[in-house]
């Protein structure tokens, strides 16, 4: 669909962005230390990395790709929401504590603590890169996504857009700015998703809204020419003929009888009408010819009990196939075990002063989080009944959904999402830059460094990590978000929770395990996510019959098999460890908590 | 054999709470549960035994609840930390 700018829009977006820019120079003001550089001195106060942690966590997957993938198919997109948020659970009982105690500015600090291993560091190093590489696909992709509405600028310009600005925010401050360009992000997102929220409720459910006497069943057709030329419906597409925004209720209960609006509904009132409502929601087909790749959108009528239970998304839940609910599975045990193994959220707990601090922002963490994913699913179901859909865009429905109220509020959401995206991409940007520096260049390679150097290497590294997330976000223009996204939480959840896991509970774990574990952890999830069926459509373009996986999502193969690898060379290799005196008990980095 | 002996050292934050772990162990008895019932028996997720809403949204909503509960009962319980 082509988008109106607005000048609202341009405006509000302009000063965030300007507004985030200042306030990291003027937080790079300071000498910096490479402490400051890359753990902020750790002394953030544990409420605000609380609130930073919603803001580094809290993605472009999280808000834009959930939010769409609920209004398209239904609750499918918050079992996203109750995965995300049950692997903080992990985080807080397990993995904060002594993570903080182990570590000093980087995850490979934690895992070596015991070890002074470089083939620790360089495994560790790899594996974050690697993560961190996956995770900021989909935040580019979002931020491309975004700018198309917004601004009016092609996909590539909000991919170039974001990395720029990005950059400039971690090489400015490094964690500082950082830290507080996701406090404000955080903080944003939930009171700005409240906010819609309160507004959805309050105008609740009405037939056919925002469309009114238009034919809400009738298909349309979008075809895109060998040359490039755009054509709806057999016409030239045109700001006065375009698809028709989609997604609408068709009929009410019966409770409601002849009214076309329920008026305002409270939120279980809300879940129960809409449970009772006929919805119509959009499918899309894709066929070429001589003439162009034609898709067409097709209406399809749907009970609101069908889209409020699983199985709109993860088709697999409904056709009983094993291969399909083992591949389900997958997907929910590595978003529960990815959250405490991604390495931009680990380095936050560097940036609190003890252990004690990092419990309580994990805990604040997760409190701004959970309201956030309860919000999403109200702000799927409005996206999905607001008449507003772009269906071409799945990605862009909450920003389509606040325009369904007024174009303010649209410009206010989608420069509140593209902060989103600056907020996560920053935190990513700030572990591999940790990952390079700290870790391979100091910690591998033996460069011995000053302070000064140990940061302008770190700010190098940023930009070319900036670079590479630019590359990819216009590579992958056109996958969900929320789908990528499961890609680096297995991969993470592969390669490095095995290792943390085995470190705190299996005191014969050696160094050779831990390197085999993160190397056979993020080798074979990679490797399992190249040979599947979702890549082999999605990125190939070949038949998914011919993928080598019997399932796409590698984390119920992969996790254990990280697990497996680590106790058997660790049980191999524990005597020789031992003979060397290289098994030492584990130490923390700073000093314990009174 | 110094790899025999369990090298943590208590009270020095680079072992795992007790405490932690018991409420880890909770929350994945609920989670399992949840997730059992989506890929085993998922009819019994569109039943509907509170206010018109159905269990798969009751669930999932109590499950992120349940993850703030149990964070604050944790923080409560190792307040003299």
């Amino acid at each position: 669909m082509i988008h109106q700018t607005s000048f609202v829009a341009v405006a509000i977006f302009t000063a965030f962005v300007l507004g985030v820019l200042g306030l990291s120079f003027w937080l790079g003001r300071k000498g910096q230390s490479a402490a400051g550089y890359y753990a902020a001195h750790g002394q953030i106060h544990w409420f605000v990395n609380g609130i930073a942690f919603a803001g580094d966590y809290l993605s472009a997957a999280s808000f834009l790709g959930i939010c769409g993938m609920i209004a398209f198919s239904g609750y499918d997109g918050f079992l996203y929401s109750i995965g995300f948020l049950a692997g903080w659970i992990v985080a807080l009982f397990v993995i904060a504590e002594p993570i903080k105690a182990l570590g000093k500015f980087t995850f490979a600090d934690a895992l070596d603590s015991r070890f002074q291993s470089r083939g620790i560091k360089l495994a560790v190093a790899i594996s974050t890169l690697v993560v961190s590489i996956f995770y900021l696909i989909p935040q580019m992709v979002g931020a491309g996504s975004l700018i198309k509405p917004l601004l009016g600028l092609p996909h590539e310009a909000g991919v170039i857009l974001v990395g720029v600005t990005v950059t400039l925010i971690v090489v400015t401050a490094g964690m500082v700015s950082t830290t507080w360009v996701q406090f404000i992000k955080g903080s944003l997102l939930v009171v700005f998703c409240g906010v819609l929220t309160a507004l959805i409720l309050g105008r609740g459910l009405a037939v056919n809204a925002g469309r009114e006497g238009e034919e809400p069943l009738a298909p349309q057709r979008l075809t895109v020419s060998p040359a490039g030329t755009k054509l709806v419906d057999g016409r030239p597409q045109s700001k006065d003929h375009d698809l028709r925004p989609v997604g609408t209720i068709l009929r009410l209960p019966e409770r409601y009888g002849d009214a076309r609006t329920t008026g305002p509904l409270g939120p279980l009132e809300y879940l129960a009408a809409l449970e009772d409502s006929t919805i119509v929601t959009w499918a899309s087909k894709k066929h070429a010819d001589a003439d162009g790749v034609h898709t067409t959108y097709s209406p399809v009528e749907k009970r609101g009990s069908d889209l409020l239970k699983p199985g709109g998304s993860f088709k697999g839940l409904t056709t009983g196939k094993l291969a399909d609910r083992l591949d389900f599975a997958s997907l929910m045990l590595a978003l529960f075990c990815g959250t405490a193994s991604l390495p931009h959220i680990l380095i936050r707990y560097y940036t609190v002063k003890d252990a004690a601090a990092a419990r309580k922002s994990t805990v604040v963490g997760i409190a701004a989080i959970g309201v956030f994913y309860v919000l999403t699913l109200f702000l799927g179901l409005g996206a999905m009944t607001s008449g507003a859909l772009d269906p071409t865009d799945t990605n862009m429905a909450a920003p389509l959904l606040a325009k369904s109220f007024s174009d303010t509020l649209f410009a206010v959401i989608s420069a509140i999402a593209f902060t989103t995206v600056l907020g996560t991409v920053s935190g990513l940007i700030m572990a591999g830059s940790g990952a390079v520096a700290h870790d391979l260049v100091e910690n591998v390679f033996g460069l011995r460094m000053t302070d000064h150097e140990k940061i302008r290497i770190g700010k190098l590294a940023a930009v070319a990590l900036g670079i590479v997330a630019m590359a990819l976000g216009i590579l992958f223009r056109n996958f969900n978000v929320s789908f990528l996204v499961g890609w680096a939480f297995n991969i993470a959840a592969s390669a490095n929770l095995p290792a943390l896991v085995m470190l705190l509970f299996w005191p014969r774990t050696t160094k050779q395990g831990i390197v085999a574990a993160v190397t056979a952890g993020m080798l074979s999830s990679l490797a399992w996510i190249l040979l599947s069926a979702d890549t082999f459509e999605k990125v190939y373009g070949l038949p998914r019959e011919n993928a080598l996986t019997p399932f796409s999502q590698p984390g119920l193969v992969t996790i254990p098999l990280g697990f497996l690898v680590l106790v058997v060379v660790s049980l191999l290799t524990s005597r020789n460890d031992t003979a060397r005196g290289s098994a030492a008990p584990l130490r923390p980095a700073v000093d314990p908590p009174p | 054999m110094a790899t025999d002996r369990d090298p943590r050292q208590p009270g020095d934050g680079t072992a795992a709470s007790p405490i932690g772990l018991a409420l880890f162990w909770v929350y994945v008895a609920l989670y399992g549960g949840f997730m059992a019932l989506v890929l085993v028996r998922p009819d019994l997720l569109a039943l509907r035994p509170f206010g018109g809403v159905n269990l798969a949204i009751l669930y999932g909503m109590g499950l992120i609840a349940a993850a703030f509960v149990l964070a604050v009962l944790y923080m409560l319980l190792r307040s003299d930390r």
